[in-house]
């Protein structure tokens, strides 16, 4: 399998006053195209501050990041976030979904980043909330859905512009037993269909072992691997 | 890449737009102070506009003032009655039969209260101008609206409307004491909204006997041949050894008049708007900042999706420009409504006079009072929007 992320000896430190803290400690990473990888650990184990240094929206300290063979640690803000929008989907644990618009103008959002005209916009968000079960609630607002729903809607949203990268940050950790299982069932459908790259930080096991890889992180560093 | 940027703006302003009924009150802070500081503002220069139009704007450049070189205002001025001879006998002057149609003027000042104070309420300056037999034909729009004009060398007044309406006692067929005599009120006139309507008139030979004033003027209000006929006027005076003069068009003449309140009140209303300004600022910043709080996630869930930080900054400026926009509005209609045409009087520093005018909000003033109500939006809405194009994106998407 191409190698799709290529960490080696990624470092991310914060500043507290004068302390620094070291919350990545030279991580070593490969992750290929179209795996799908939990990503596990105790919190304040740095999960989190990976995912966001492979999604672009933090930077690292140091150490080497290359993302489909680009250095995005080397990129400025503007093309960062460029990047983002061309090849990063991102699912949140409390959806973030905007709560003024439809769900399928939610989904119609990273389309706006598109050259695409609005008919094409429109029908490529319906496709997507199709694909998450949803085409029956295309003028509903994010308050007149369920949990469950609201996250297929970020699904919808995250997958709308075809990226190469998902990046989920504890997609199920705000739903109930039901409602996420559904949501690994997606993701799982995603990755096994549609050829998505997943990597999935959660705490749960169970929604662990739907990935087919699993990391282990604390203090900064890699403990385990599952394959 | 530019339509890139403007569609990136248009969804993240519109966004901001739709969220505003979710934070209506502190909106409404914001559009109530701008509202408040543009009502004051345009209700201030409102006086200077009214004073202007009533000083100033009325004046014709086919009509020269002619007082002493140096004097500046009419009050200060003097013309002995040779000088007067010279200045109507001078060539570019309007003539009927051979005769100049020129008046000398004589200018004082009566005692006398408003009507809003009565009787017995203190007295205020009112012109007291005497006129010569064509000062009526001089002026522009001169017109008896009630009684009758005064005849010549009797102890009669006619009175400016304006000065009707704001002092006591000035109706037809009272008498008011001055100068040592009792004059009877004989008549109203109007003159187009001008300075006259502020005025008392008498004849000129009977002001000066009361006042001892012998055979000097103060003043020569005459009609020109034309516009064009002014330099050959002035041209002729000032070669004249005889006369040291200065020859103004009324226009010219009223703006200098009217120049030292109009500045001091301008200079007023923008120091207290800019002060009051200051006040509605903070309410606009703390507006914004709410704005900006209340959507930190969304803000960070636009910039990770791929949002730039230019259009989040564009779209805080624009809804802050709109809510300085409708308090702008509110502002100058609640103005428009309380103050526009409010008549009253106050002191011409030129003349030491009362002048009457009414409240004048023009739709320059308006357009006066939109303008700084954005300006006080886009200040308010420059430093949150700052900071919410530049928070870091992981932070925003960990609020609550």
């Amino acid at each position: 399998m191409q190698p799709l992320i290529h960490l080696r000896d990624l470092v991310k430190e914060y500043r507290r006053g004068t302390e620094r803290l070291r919350v990545l400690d030279g991580l070593s990473l490969e992750i290929g195209e179209g795996e799908f990888v939990a990503l596990m650990g105790p919190s304040g184990s740095g999960k989190s501050t990976l995912l966001n240094l492979l999604g672009g929206l933090d930077r690292m300290t140091s150490g080497e990041l290359t993302i489909g063979g680009l250095a995005i640690g080397e990129l400025p803000d503007a093309a960062l976030a460029r990047w983002r929008a061309d090849h990063v989907g991102f699912v949140f644990q409390m959806y973030n979904l905007l709560p003024v618009l439809t769900a399928e103008a939610n989904v119609e959002l990273p389309l706006l980043l598109s050259d695409l005209p609005a008919a094409e916009r429109r029908r490529r968000a319906r496709a997507a909330l199709t694909l998450v079960g949803l085409e029956d609630r295309l003028s509903h607002r994010p308050r007149e859905l369920s949990g469950g729903q609201e996250q297929r809607v970020g699904i919808a949203r995250a997958i709308v512009s075809d990226p190469t990268l998902l990046l989920c940050d504890e997609p199920t950790g705000d739903l109930d037993r039901k409602s996420g299982d559904e949501i690994l069932d997606l993701l799982q459908e995603l990755n096994r269909q549609h050829g998505k790259t997943i990597l999935m930080v959660t705490h749960d096991p169970r929604a662990a072992a739907r990935a087919t890889r699993q990391l282990h992180l604390d203090k900064g560093v890699l403990h385990a691997e599952v394959r | 890449m530019a339509n890139h940027t403007v569609r990136q703006i248009l969804a993240v302003t519109a966004l901001n737009l739709r969220n505003i009924p979710a934070r209506l009150d502190s909106s409404l802070v914001a559009v109530v102070g701008i509202a408040g500081v543009v009502g004051v503002l345009v209700a201030l220069l409102s006086i200077s506009e009214g004073f202007k139009a009533t000083v100033s704007q009325k004046g014709r450049d086919d009509a020269v003032i002619i007082i002493r070189g140096g004097s500046g205002n009419e009050l200060s001025s003097a013309l002995a009655k040779d000088q007067v001879q010279v200045i109507t006998d001078a060539p570019g002057l309007a003539r009927i039969d051979g005769e100049a149609l020129a008046s000398p003027e004589l200018f004082t000042i009566l005692d006398l209260p408003t009507r809003r104070e009565g009787a017995s309420g203190p007295a205020s300056n009112v012109p007291f101008r005497g006129v010569g037999p064509h000062a009526a034909q001089i002026r522009r729009a001169f017109r008896i609206i009630d009684g009758r004009m005064l005849s010549a060398g009797h102890d009669e007044v006619i009175v400016g409307k304006a000065a009707a309406t704001q002092f006591y006692g000035l109706e037809v067929g009272r008498q008011i004491i001055a100068g040592s005599r009792r004059w009877s009120i004989v008549g109203i006139f109007s003159d187009d909204g001008s300075v006259s309507e502020s005025e008392v008139w008498a004849d000129r030979w009977v002001l000066a006997g009361a006042y001892r004033r012998g055979t000097t003027v103060q003043s020569v209000h005459a009609k020109l041949e034309s516009k064009a006929t002014l330099g050959q006027l002035k041209r002729s005076l000032a070669g004249d050894p005889r006369v040291d003069i200065s020859v103004l068009t009324e226009r010219e003449f009223l703006a200098e008049q009217s120049k030292i309140l109009v500045t001091i009140i301008r200079t007023l209303g923008f120091t207290i708007a800019l002060l009051m300004g200051a006040g509605a600022v903070f309410a606009a910043v703390n507006t914004m900042y709410s704005a900006v709080a209340a959507r930190t996630r969304e803000i960070a869930t636009l910039r990770a999706i791929g949002f730039g930080g230019t259009p989040v900054l564009v779209s805080v400026l624009v809804e802050a420009l709109a809510l300085g926009l409708l308090g702008g509005v509110l502002g100058g209609a609640a103005a428009y409504a309380a103050f526009n045409g409010y008549q009253t009087s106050t002191l011409n520093f030129a003349t030491f006079s009362q002048v009457s005018f009414a409240f004048r909000v023009t739709p320059g003033l308006l357009v006066t009072g939109v303008v700084y109500a954005l300006l006080l939006g886009l200040v308010g809405g420059l430093l949150p929007g700052w900071r919410a194009a530049h928070m870091p994106v992981t932070e925003g998407l960990r609020a609550t």
